[in-house]
């Protein structure tokens, strides 16, 4: 368990015996404590994942090194693949949906608690089945524990006669579970936006955070289905004997691409949504101004979710596919890109004019804008399927996805965590520690993951455990190691932030920020029902209308 | 600013919003229609692709009673719903016994074909592309008829102890969702094995 | 004393931040300096293509890199100057600035400029993929099918009937009289993907169907490159070696790899080991009884100048290492380790250096 979620324990149990507290903390349906659960389970997912990612730079660290052997290096980035995406990025977001949606629609809960509390706990034991394959996977055979088949787990490599014993198959339910759950928390999401919002909260004036997970929620449904679809036939394949994916018998590797892909391009957009909408949550209040044009706001992150569903196969330019494929998936890759670029333009347009203040979830927001620019500029170049047959595969696009998970995804978590921690303990995050983290994390991640492009462009691909000396990327793969150090001290200093803000960090009251969505109107952290009174609304900024009763917001709508 | 209470306004509009048990029936059919989609795609793409037989040509039958079992009982299932309504419970009860025998009609055919095919044809899911698809694209929509057919009888159930009245249609009705998405999947499938397939 | 506190803490990060952003820089220096030096072996540089495939990639590529670079100059200058220009100054945090909440025409512009550039980019993208996917096959090609296996590289070239692994060898063509190589990929067990990116972009080896590619090598010499898709262990090891040649010395190797494997009276000892332990169940060798599919054919071993794809010098230390314990120079390939005692490994080794 981390550092933090004993932190709370340790707060709470002050003067009660810890075992009621640990079942209370179980047994719990409080859309918060979810939310905490979720938050908590991925943080220690994240250190698991980043110490796999570091012990994997070790070994690159030269050419010809021997830290780890192949197969435990193969295990390595399967691992660390499977962990950040299903078990860090998606727990985490879906934790601050949990916590924040009902409060910022002025619900008490969500919709179906307990729903949400089963949808967890299908997540948090898919996480425990996947690392327990390191026990168990090697079955009867002999033949290795963790699964060594890449996060993709591309046939025929899943087939019994490349992946025999158990390890395979640990990676599959894991990820079959934990897709369960999130399908059941989206589903919960959505009914909680659609009948649960406090009277006034149009949809036309739900905060961007809401309208952003409803996207993200709506997406989950039909973009994790078809994984666990294709999972499905590899347990038929794998246990009755199935052909699906047997190469032998006439079916077909290219298929699972395709049905992988189809769930995995749209889920990049469903961990980035999220994002987008702690962004838009931010910079508003940073910039003391309202977003910059709410409603293309919305529309956009509607228009990406549909494009987002037909671009799946520009992972999969060098197999083959016909020209006109090529070419239409390279017309909706690039196409996918206007309404994301919009909704940078509008984050620039909320701090245009307004008066910006640099607090650190202001200063992770600057990192994430021009990160995560780069990074669609970087996807663009992949998009054009010429240019792709040369870069997929290889160090450059394992450098560009990093670029949208790190420089993106994870700026703007932390953001959110220096935003909404005063919410969810009561007490301010320390803001020293809070600078060095962002600048060390900066400095480390820029050095890790810009230099990545390099190797790539100079034929490197990735998922090698080792790599010939003399082909120019000797010095890059150093520098990207000391780049993954220093980003690992930076987690640090972000864990003992927590920490010791969460026992000696300032209080916070309801409304540090000067902030105006609904969840500031509660108290820190909230009640176990949220609101004393049901609330009522009237613009998009409830807030600033009891803060403003001369300029109500609701007039400019 | 720490002081700010919590905005009531004046008194708020007629406000009323959708069931949730709708909303998240909605999604739920969504989401199966995702992965139901898949399977389809996987038939349809492993169509005539066997290298060995048995073909479907040689041995799918054609099961039309059952399926008219399975989609009259999408009408038995939706008058149910607005019986109980209404509040005449015992023809809600009626009707909705006979979805059930309708269901497990069809049910019963769906096992009466695998057991023709298994044992007359030796086709099983490992045999050879057909079949593996076949009996996963009919075998997981079973699942549901089956699924369906529990919550069914567990209404059943309640109904028959007396305790669903109309206070309790919103219910049924969502129940009744599930139950025509069944149906319109059964469409699908059929239309895909035994139409397009052969 | 808090305060105090607080300023120390900035100065102690103010310096740390300091002496970070110049230990990256001189990192970030010292990388491009041994970038610009010329390395031992041939860096598998994108940038230096010397085939019409990689070609018109570059030059495709260097156009969507300039738009890329000036989208990000401008948009990063406009953000730079939103951070610089609107910090709020001190004593004047009384007032909340204008409250703007959007504008039909600034949202109308920023959304077709983007939608014009993609259609450029677009039309300029579906040329080079109808130029490399659809270009005709001339007569003069040379086709090969190379069959991916895990860890190592068949190639057959069926018009010649010559069979050989791991070293590619291909004629230099000349762009007045193309005559390109047409690669017919084909995998044998898992995905694979064939990619030496001076020649061409990669297209990956997947079973049960049959990719193509194609390169027409301007320049004779060796080009590099691995396998680029996730097939199993030693995936990091399946590298790619492809000796481009002038048309007489391409033509004598052709006729070298046509003739069975020299049959040496003096090495029947070793020959004998060969063709009596697991050897032949792999490999083969021509003109003899083994016919194994599993490995690579060894009829020409000695003609080419690494063992286990590329993995090792083909060297007499290296050979008997390779068959004595394959795990030290590639752990987790499929070559089994040959238990022989040290006389039948002598001779094997003697044997095989003999397939010239």
């Amino acid at each position: 368990m981390s550092s933090d979620a004993m932190a709370i324990q340790a707060a709470e149990s002050a003067g009660r015996p810890w075992v009621e507290t640990l079942h209370e903390w179980i047994t719990t349906v409080d859309h918060k404590r979810l939310g905490i659960l979720y938050i908590v389970f991925a943080l220690v997912f994240l250190v698991i994942g980043g110490v796999e990612a570091t012990l994997m730079r070790i070994q690159l660290m030269r050419p010809h090194n021997d830290f780890v052997s192949p197969q435990v290096f193969n295990r390595l980035f399967t691992m660390h693949g499977t962990t950040m995406i299903f078990f860090v990025a998606m727990p985490v977001l879906f934790g601050f949906a949990n916590y924040l949606v009902p409060l910022m629609i002025g619900a008490r809960d969500m919709a179906f608690p307990r729903l949400n509390a089963f949808s967890f706990w299908l997540t948090a034991f898919g996480g425990i089945l996947l690392y327990f394959s390191f026990v168990g996977g090697s079955g009867l055979y002999g033949a290795g524990n963790a699964p060594d088949v890449g996060w993709w787990a591309y046939a025929p490599l899943t087939a019994r006669a490349f992946s025999p014993g158990n390890s395979s198959d640990y990676w599959t339910i894991a990820v079959l579970v934990s897709g369960f759950g999130s399908i059941g928390t989206s589903i919960n999401i959505i009914a909680t936006i659609f009948s649960m919002r406090c009277p006034g909260m149009k949809l036309s004036r739900m905060p961007l955070l809401a309208w952003l997970n409803l996207v993200m929620s709506g997406m989950v449904l039909i973009a994790i289905t078809p994984l666990s679809a294709a999972q499905i036939m590899l347990l038929v394949d794998r246990y009755l004997g199935g052909h699906f994916f047997d190469t032998q018998a006439g079916g077909s590797a290219a298929i699972w691409m395709h049905f992988f892909w189809i769930f995995g391009h749209p889920e990049v957009y469903v961990l980035i949504i999220p994002c987008f909408a702690f962004m838009s949550e931010i910079i508003p209040v940073f910039s003391r101004k309202p977003i910059f044009g709410y409603p293309v706001m919305v529309g956009a992150t509607v228009c990406i979710g549909f494009v987002s569903m037909s671009v799946w196969a520009h992972h999969m330019f060098s197999i083959g596919m016909s020209s006109y494929s090529n070419a239409f998936f390279t017309l909706t890759s690039m196409v996918v890109g206007v309404p994301t670029g919009i909704k940078i333009f509008n984050w620039l347009g909320t701090m245009w004019g307004g008066k910006l203040i640099f607090k650190t979830p202001m200063l992770f927001c600057i990192g994430f804008l021009f990160q995560f620019l780069i990074a669609g500029l970087t996807g663009i170049m992949l998009a054009v399927s010429p240019f792709d047959w040369q870069l997929s595969g290889s160090y450059f696009v394992v450098a560009h996805f990093h670029y949208v998970i790190v420089g993106g995804i994870l700026f703007a978590l932390f953001a959110a965590f220096y935003y909404w921690f005063p919410k969810m303990t009561g007490r301010m995050l320390n803001e020293s520690l809070g600078k060095l983290h962002f600048w060390l994390f900066l400095i480390g991640f820029h050095m890790t993951f810009d230099v990545m492009h390099i190797p790539g462009i100079l034929g490197m691909p990735r998922r090698i455990y080792t790599y010939e000396p003399g082909r120019g990327w000797d010095t890059m793969n150093l520098i990207v190691t000391i780049g993954t150090f220093i980003q690992g001290i930076a987690i640090l200093v972000f864990v003992a932030n927590l920490i010791y803000s969460f026992f000696k960090g300032p209080k916070a009251g309801n409304d540090p920020w000067d902030a105006w969505t609904l969840e500031w109107s509660a108290s820190s952290p909230p009640p176990e029902y949220n609101f004393p009174a049901i609330p009522t609304v009237a613009s998009r900024r409830p807030l600033w209308d009891l803060k403003h009763p001369e300029d109500p917001d609701g007039r400019y709508e | 600013m720490s002081t700010i209470t919590t905005p009531i306004a004046q008194a708020p509009e007629a406000w009323s919003l959708p069931y949730r048990g709708k909303v998240a029936m909605a999604c739920l059919i969504i989401a199966e229609s995702a992965i139901f989609t898949i399977f389809v795609v996987a038939y349809l793409f492993y169509v005539g692709k066997s290298l060995t037989g048995p073909t479907p040509r040689e041995v799918l039958e054609t099961p039309i009673f059952y399926t008219i079992c399975l989609l009259s009982s999408s009408f038995t299932i939706h008058f149910a719903s607005r019986f109980l309504e209404r509040g005449n419970r015992a023809v809600f009860l009626g009707l909705w016994l006979l979805t059930i025998v309708l269901g497990g009609l069809f049910l019963f055919g769906t096992g009466q074909e695998w057991h023709r095919l298994i044992y007359e044809h030796g086709l099983t899911i490992s045999t050879n592309l057909f079949g593996t698809t076949y009996y996963s694209l009919v075998g997981l929509h079973a699942t549901h008829v089956t699924v369906g057919l529990l919550m069914l009888g567990i209404v059943l159930l309640f109904g028959l102890a007396g305790r669903v009245g109309p206070e309790q249609s919103a219910r049924v009705e969502v129940l009744s969702m599930y139950w025509h998405f069944v149906d319109a999947v059964w469409v699908v499938v059929f239309t895909v094995v035994y139409v397009v397939g052969r | 004393m808090a305060k105090k506190l607080a300023v120390e803490w900035g100065a102690c990060i103010g310096r740390v931040t300091g002496v970070l952003v110049i230990v990256a820089g001189i990192l970030l220096a010292a990388a491009l300096c041994t970038a610009g030096q010329q390395p031992a072996n041939p860096v598998p540089s994108i940038f230096e293509p010397h085939s019409t495939p990689a070609d018109s990639i570059l030059r495709l590529s260097n156009f969507v890199l300039t738009i890329t670079v000036l989208i990000f100059g401008v948009v990063a200058t406009l953000l730079s100057y939103a951070t610089v220009k609107f910090r709020s100054k001190a004593g004047d945090a009384q007032h909340e600035p204008a409250q703007v909440y959007g504008s039909t025409q600034i949202e109308l512009a920023w959304t077709v400029i983007p939608i014009l550039i993609v259609v450029v980019l677009f039309l300029a993208t579906a040329r080079v993929i109808h130029a490399i996917q659809d270009a005709p096959k001339p007569v003069a090609a040379v086709e090969v099918t190379a069959i991916g296996h895990q860890f190592w590289w068949e190639y057959r070239y069926p018009a010649l009937g010559i069979v050989t692994a791991n070293e590619l060898h291909i004629p230099v063509s000349d762009p007045n009289h193309p005559s390109p190589t047409f690669l017919k990929l084909l995998s044998a067990d898992t995905d694979h993907s064939f990619w030496v990116p001076q020649l061409a972009g990669k297209t990956d080896l997947i079973p049960n169907r049959i990719n193509e590619t194609w390169v027409d090598p301007h320049r004779t010499g060796l080009f590099l490159g691995q396998c680029a898709q996730y097939c199993g262990t030693q995936h990091a090891k399946m590298l790619l070696r492809v000796s481009v040649e002038t048309p007489e010395a391409f033509q004598v190797w052709v006729n070298a790899q046509k003739q069975p494997a020299i049959q040496d009276e003096k090495e029947a000892a070793g020959k004998r080991v060969f063709e009596t332990t697991a050897c032949v169940n792999c490999h083969a060798v021509g003109g003899t009884n083994a016919t194994g599919r599993f490995g690579p054919d060894l009829t020409h071993l000695m003609s080419r100048s690494t063992i286990a794809a590329g993995a090792a010098e083909n060297t007499k230390e290296n050979l008997r290492l390779w068959i004595q314990n394959p795990d030290a120079i590639k752990p987790g390939s499929l070559m089994p380790a040959m238990q022989l005692t040290d006389a039948d490994l002598d001779a094997l080794v003697r044997y095989l250096e003999t397939l010239k």
